[in-house]
């Protein structure tokens, strides 16, 4: 074993002694595949991806290339028992958020019971003109990606929620599809609950938050366009759920509604899921300089004349300042304790955590509360002195941009890396969707940082993607997986017969 | 469907048809290069290529002399002319990766393949060796291509968008390449005491793929009245003129619905005049004088669709 596997709780190997129940299985299978083998997998799957286009863009880079994010061969499997754990505290956390934004909103009771302060209302994220506006069921974040880590056994963390306009679904889809493709046998032995009826769940919610009256909505699917790094996704998205993918451009507004440019003619348009940020939505209202968005859009959704996805102002409920009440926030509005916990935060722009943040700087992880991406962001044990000098000075000139947490021990995950399969820190973002209800398909995008020893698991940062086995059941033996797949096959025969 | 979908899908298929055209007029050109010339015969055959595909002003401009290299070069990989193959395999891809939703999978993953074996194909210098092979794999592609939407392609807005910019570009490339060869063929053959050049023809022929339809429906030596004949009037000759407006008629009356649209009006007075036309007719002003109409027309018609149906104007 590693250093790092010994220290670090592996999704495998546990701390290094007896392979996990939920992996033993495929443990054996991957002791009998050689590494060529594998490597020779991965290979194929990077020829399938370039293939089907899922490349992504790169800011500032200056040729702009097309670059895959690289895919890792070796699932991150997480047991029916933990998923059930994961997901029913992932469902209660975003109840809460949407409770949150409505309260925030309308007559902000959260405030006047001293839960959160009163300067929340001058945070950036904080959305003015969303006052008083009603919006459908009273769903803000109709898709929230909520970003978990796992320390030890059974100790797993939110690291961050995503409520604006998060992504990365499309790689939870397109891996399982090439996991399926380059490993079928696997899919056989092992009970993997199926993922792929995500696009159907997000079309049904979107749907069902129309405006009152609309019997059947004309939902559509607002991209900033082919030269955003998420392109692909909005793309496959408006594919697999069959709804046209529109540009700002295709989108004008007229008597208090919003229409598409089509070739027969305008066509009203009731529900947008909108992947483009709030500021570039509406120039007549936020930048004016934006392009991207559809002038007098803002008025209609005001109006109640269209419902977008994302709700506008959801930022204020993600943003790194608020995270830290979002524990209370679940007791408050839903009476419930919380089922997953917040790392520990110091928060800056307080006295007593400032001095002791500065004090400790080598052994913190420093963040931007605004930032993203995981560029304005301090990791202490990984950093230079001198980077850490550098950073200092930038929070001593601006104490409350920034939050800091404990260097989590991130659970690593075998991971196919040159040097042979080695364990590399991953983290995990589930997709919870809220409509009439709020749901989740078993599964999500595992991010893995494929550096040695790097916390920083970031697509833009060098990290890559692995397919999440989420089990339907946790009895699973060699024995027992054998005797399945005989049962399997005599029930195929039988259903040939 | 969306105007700006609809409008990346006819030009996607467009710039794909003006590839495999750009394509076949090379390899027919390079093949007659073959054939024993003198050197200034060889540059004015290269120069026939610059005026079909339209672009001696920016030859002129980057080289200073005509020979079958540079235009090769120029036609097939030069990024700073726009008719170039490397200019319009890159805008076929870009438009279709715009709209790669309203397009089947396999139309885009072949797309998208395209582009990435062209990758190989420009690392090799096809001025040296190699251009009849490549120009086999563009015109196999673009078969491919109009296979793919064929075979897979609901038929609904999308694809026939997708047909109308094929058979825009193809009557425009058929009437280009015509008129610039018979401009170019028939002072030579007076000068000949008549006597037709048999190989020019033939090539002409091969280039749109006629030479056995030529056969088949004529059985008779080639003639340049014939040859004309075949690729303006005969309905049943899949890159004639008439042919391409038998088949943009129909799209444009299905895309306007009840709408009445100066585009379907256009298309169908020019199909009239392909469809009852003689060759006798065209002769009394010269065949020369109608591709240029035509020419004319048809650029007018791309215009009236852009307005009716792919500009995002309400």
């Amino acid at each position: 074993m590693t250093q790092s596997a010994k220290q670090f709780f592996d999704e495998m190997q546990g701390y290094g002694g007896n392979v996990r129940a939920i992996y033993q299985a495929y443990n054996r299978w991957l002791s009998d595949v050689p590494t060529q083998q594998l490597a020779a997998k991965r290979a194929e799957a990077e020829v399938l991806f370039r293939r089907v286009g899922i490349t992504f863009n790169v800011y500032g880079e200056e040729d702009g290339a097309e670059r895959l994010i690289p895919f890792d061969v070796i699932p991150r499997m997480i047991s029916a028992s933990e998923w059930a754990h994961l997901s029913k505290g992932a469902v209660q956390r975003v109840r809460a958020l949407n409770m949150f934004l409505h309260d925030i909103y309308h007559d902000q009771e959260i405030i006047k019971a001293g839960i959160v302060p009163h300067s929340i209302l001058t945070n950036a994220q904080y959305r003015p003109e969303m006052v008083g506006v009603t919006v459908p069921n009273q769903v803000y974040a109709h898709v929230a990606g909520i970003d978990l880590v796992r320390t030890s056994e059974s100790q797993f963390y939110v690291l961050e929620d995503n409520l604006r306009t998060p992504s990365g679904v499309s790689y939870m889809l397109e891996d399982r599809k090439m996991m399926m493709r380059l490993f079928p046998d696997l899919f056989k032995k092992y009970p993997i609950a199926p993922v792929e009826h995500y696009p159907h769940v997000l079309l049904n919610n979107l749907r069902s938050v129309a405006q009152t009256g609309v019997t059947d909505p004309t939902v559509v699917l607002l991209s900033p366009g082919a030269y955003n790094s998420a392109y692909f996704e909005h793309a496959f998205l408006a594919q697999q759920m069959g709804i046209e993918l529109v540009e700002g451009q295709d989108l004008f507004v007229r008597n208090n509604a919003v229409y598409m440019r089509t070739t027969q003619g305008p066509q009203r348009v009731d529900v947008i899921y909108r992947r483009i940020d709030d500021d570039f939505l509406d120039p007549l209202v936020f930048k004016p300089d934006s392009l991207l968005g559809v002038p007098g859009l803002l008025s209609v959704y005001r109006n109640g004349g269209v419902t977008l996805a994302n709700a506008v102002g959801t930022g204020v409920a993600d943003d790194k300042a608020t995270y830290v009440y979002v524990p209370e926030m679940i007791k408050f509005y839903l009476g419930e304790s919380p089922i997953l916990q917040n790392v520990p935060t110091y928060q800056l722009s307080k006295e007593d955590d400032l001095a002791y943040v500065l004090d400790h700087l080598p052994e913190l992880v420093v963040k931007e509360v605004q930032g993203s991406g995981g560029y304005g962001m301090l990791v202490g044990p990984a950093a230079s002195k001198q980077e850490i000098e550098e950073f200092r000075l930038r929070i001593v000139s601006k104490p409350a941009n920034y939050i800091a947490q404990p260097t989590l021990a991130l659970s690593t995950c075998p991971t196919l890396v040159e040097q042979g399969i080695a364990p590399r820190h991953v983290d995990l973002r589930p997709f919870v969707l809220s409509g009439k209800t709020v749901s989740l398909v078993p599964g999500g995008l595992s991010r893995v940082a494929l550096k040695e020893g790097s916390l920083v698991v970031n697509s833009s940062q060098g990290g890559g993607t692995k397919d999440t086995w989420v089990l339907e059941r946790d009895d699973i033996s060699v024995e027992t997986s054998q005797s399945q797949m005989a049962a399997q096959q005599v029930n195929q025969e039988a259903v040939i017969c | 469907m969306l105007s700006r979908t609809a409008d990346h899908l006819y030009w996607m298929a467009r710039y794909i048809e003006r590839t495999e055209n750009v394509a076949r007029v090379l390899d027919v050109t390079y093949n007659m290069s073959l054939l024993p010339t003198d050197s200034s015969d060889e540059a004015a055959l290269w120069d026939t290529v610059l005026e079909i595909a339209g672009i001696r002003d920016i030859y002129d401009k980057t080289y200073k002399e005509l020979n079958a290299a540079n235009v090769i070069k120029h036609l097939v990989m030069d990024s700073n002319n726009p008719s170039s193959i490397y200019s319009s395999l890159r805008s076929a891809r870009e438009n279709a990766r715009a709209v790669r939703v309203a397009m089947t999978t396999e139309t885009w993953e072949n797309m998208n393949t395209l582009w990435l074996e062209f990758g190989q194909y420009i690392k090799q210098d096809l001025t040296v060796s190699g251009l009849s092979e490549f120009c086999e794999w563009v015109k196999s592609r673009s078969h491919l291509f109009r296979g793919v939407c064929f075979g897979t392609m609901l038929r609904d807005e999308a694809f026939s968008f997708v047909r109308l910019g094929t058979f825009m570009e193809r009557a425009d490339n058929t009437a280009r390449l015509l008129d610039v060869k018979y401009e170019f063929l028939i002072p030579m053959q007076e000068a000949n005491d008549g006597a037709v050049d048999y190989y020019e023809w033939s090539a002409v022929l091969r280039s749109v793929s006629a030479f056995q339809a030529y056969q088949k429906v004529y059985r008779d030596a080639i003639e340049p009245m014939k040859v004309s004949e075949l690729l303006i009037l005969r309905e049943d000759m899949p890159r004639s003129l008439h042919a391409c407006y038998a088949e943009i008629m129909p799209i444009l009356r299905q895309v306007a619905g009840s709408r009445q649209t100066e585009a379907e009006r256009l298309a169908g007075q020019m199909h009239a005049k392909l469809h009852y036309g003689r060759m006798l007719d065209i002769l009394k002003d010269g065949v020369h004088h109608f591709l240029d109409e035509f020419i004319l027309a048809n650029r007018k018609l791309g215009e009236e669709i852009q307005r009716n149906f792919l500009s995002a104007t309400v």
